[in-house]
């Protein structure tokens, strides 16, 4: 690295929903560790390669602990977010493993593979609901929302009934650009789930077994889990779906290799979920101690981003990268994350899609925008991508 | 080949549930349990030891 290299900014946005943001591209390829700058002007390193993303994503030496000073923030939201008692995605071991292995047993790949009828049943509903209504629709209101919206529901024990409020405060709480209102939303959403859960009558669910267990945990703990499970189990599968349409709609021959060989669906989606890398910004941490990697330094307290849009993309790994690709064996993608942080819910969003996108290429097959791609509003570079509205038509 | 699983650093994640389900289930925690300690089907054990994501599982021989 010379000393004419500056630092270019972390996180930037995208240009087409799918694709990495094009300053990522002319990052230098050849360091294991690149020097990017904060929206606070802060240093942090960019991690660019798969290989090292995997072995720092696992190594306990790096801190997911947002409390700690240094802490690299994305945004105003980011930050004042950052000194609140975090869910347990923002903790260390042995806390993290505390908080998370009371939710593991709703979430095995046998209790996910038993849901199959349910989700099979609501996705059919929003389908029929849509087909009937239109064309055209709202993919992402009509369909790609409500349907993981509505998984979450059950599972979870939260009445869908509520969904506009929850659908909402979401969306504030995710997207807002002021961090008021972002962490406003999240308190009325913490009151919303602590009442739910503090109601004999209401419980059900994974929310009503915790909390009617014999050794139930503490309930700030439980809302805090609670809420990142409502928010994270529809923002996150909700975009996929959306984006997958988009990116299977620019490759027809994908498209269509899917109508021909419905078999092909899980194998397509581990696909997608490296393409499209929506959570590109999960991959955040802060040094507890020196570590080594790939022959440099990261500091005790130094900041780390990982971005899932390049190390998904790394050549060295996957052939083609920038090649869309459903034939492919891509399920070791670190679109999950990696470590003991890896997605908790990534068997019920793999279901989910698998279910989704089978679905609309089966019953919609003339399924088409209608605006041009380029037109569609981009998100910032600081939540989940996706797009916040998806129109679309489809018959003669 | 020889299975093994750490239950301890477990994360239940599921990957070896889901990518060698012969050789791997979760119980009624969700963690990892070794179905198949010398399995036929050594490919996909060595699939489900490279996903895991905490170490949990691993292969030797």
């Amino acid at each position: 690295m010379t000393d004419t290299f500056t630092p270019p900014p972390y996180p930037q946005a995208r240009t087409c929903p799918y694709d990495p943001p094009p300053g990522y591209r002319t990052l230098p390829r050849d360091e294991p560790l690149v020097r990017v700058t904060l929206y606070d002007g802060r240093a942090a390193w960019l991690v660019p390669h798969y290989d090292d993303a995997r072995k720092l994503l696992a190594d306990p030496r790096l801190s997911s602990d947002r409390r700690r000073d240094g802490f690299p923030a994305l945004s105003r939201r980011f930050e004042a977010f950052r000194l609140r008692p975090p869910a347990f995605i923002g903790l260390d071991p042995p806390d993290h493993g505390a908080r998370r292995r009371p939710l593991i047993p709703d979430f095995t790949v046998r209790r996910v593979a038993g849901m199959r009828a349910e989700i099979e049943a609501i996705v059919a509903e929003f389908l029929d609901r849509m087909l009937a209504a239109g064309p055209p629709a709202d993919l992402v209101e009509d369909f790609a929302l409500p349907v993981p919206s509505m998984v979450i529901c059950r599972l979870l024990g939260v009445p869908y009934d509520d969904h506009a409020f929850f659908q909402d405060a979401s969306r504030r709480l995710l997207r807002s650009d002021d961090p008021d209102v972002s962490v406003a939303a999240r308190d009325e959403l913490a009151a919303y789930l602590r009442a739910l859960i503090e109601d004999p009558e209401r419980r059900a669910g994974l929310l009503g077994r915790l909390a009617a267990a014999d050794d139930p945990p503490d309930t700030d703990d439980l809302v805090s889990s609670a809420i990142l499970l409502l928010v994270a189990g529809h923002e996150t599968t909700a975009s996929m779906i959306a984006l997958s349409v988009i990116a299977l709609l620019d490759h027809p021959d994908q498209m269509a290799a899917l109508r021909d060989d419905p078999d092909l669906m899980p194998a397509a989606v581990e696909e997608l979920l490296r393409y499209l890398s929506i959570a590109d910004i999960a991959g955040i941490r802060i040094a507890r101690e020196d570590i080594e990697i790939g022959g440099r330094t990261i500091r005790a307290g130094e900041g780390v981003v990982i971005p899932n849009s390049l190390v998904n993309r790394d050549g060295d790994v996957f052939a083609d990268p920038d090649v869309l690709d459903v034939h492919r064996s891509a399920r070791h993608h670190l679109a999950f994350g990696y470590g003991v942080h890896q997605c908790l819910g990534q068997n019920l969003a793999r279901l989910e899609l698998q279910i989704a996108l089978s679905a609309l290429i089966r019953r919609v097959p003339t399924l088409r925008l209608e605006v041009p791609r380029d037109e569609l509003p981009q998100r910032g570079p600081t939540t989940i991508q996706g797009v916040n509205a998806l129109p679309i038509t489809w018959g003669a | 080949m020889r299975v093994t699983a750490d239950r301890t650093v477990c994360v239940g994640a599921g990957l070896c549930a889901l990518s060698a389900p012969e050789v791997f289930d979760q119980d009624d925690d969700g963690l990892v349990t070794v179905l198949l300690p010398a399995p036929a089907d050594e490919d996909a054990a060595r699939t489900a030891a490279n996903l895991c994501p905490s170490g949990a599982v691993r292969v030797t021989g």
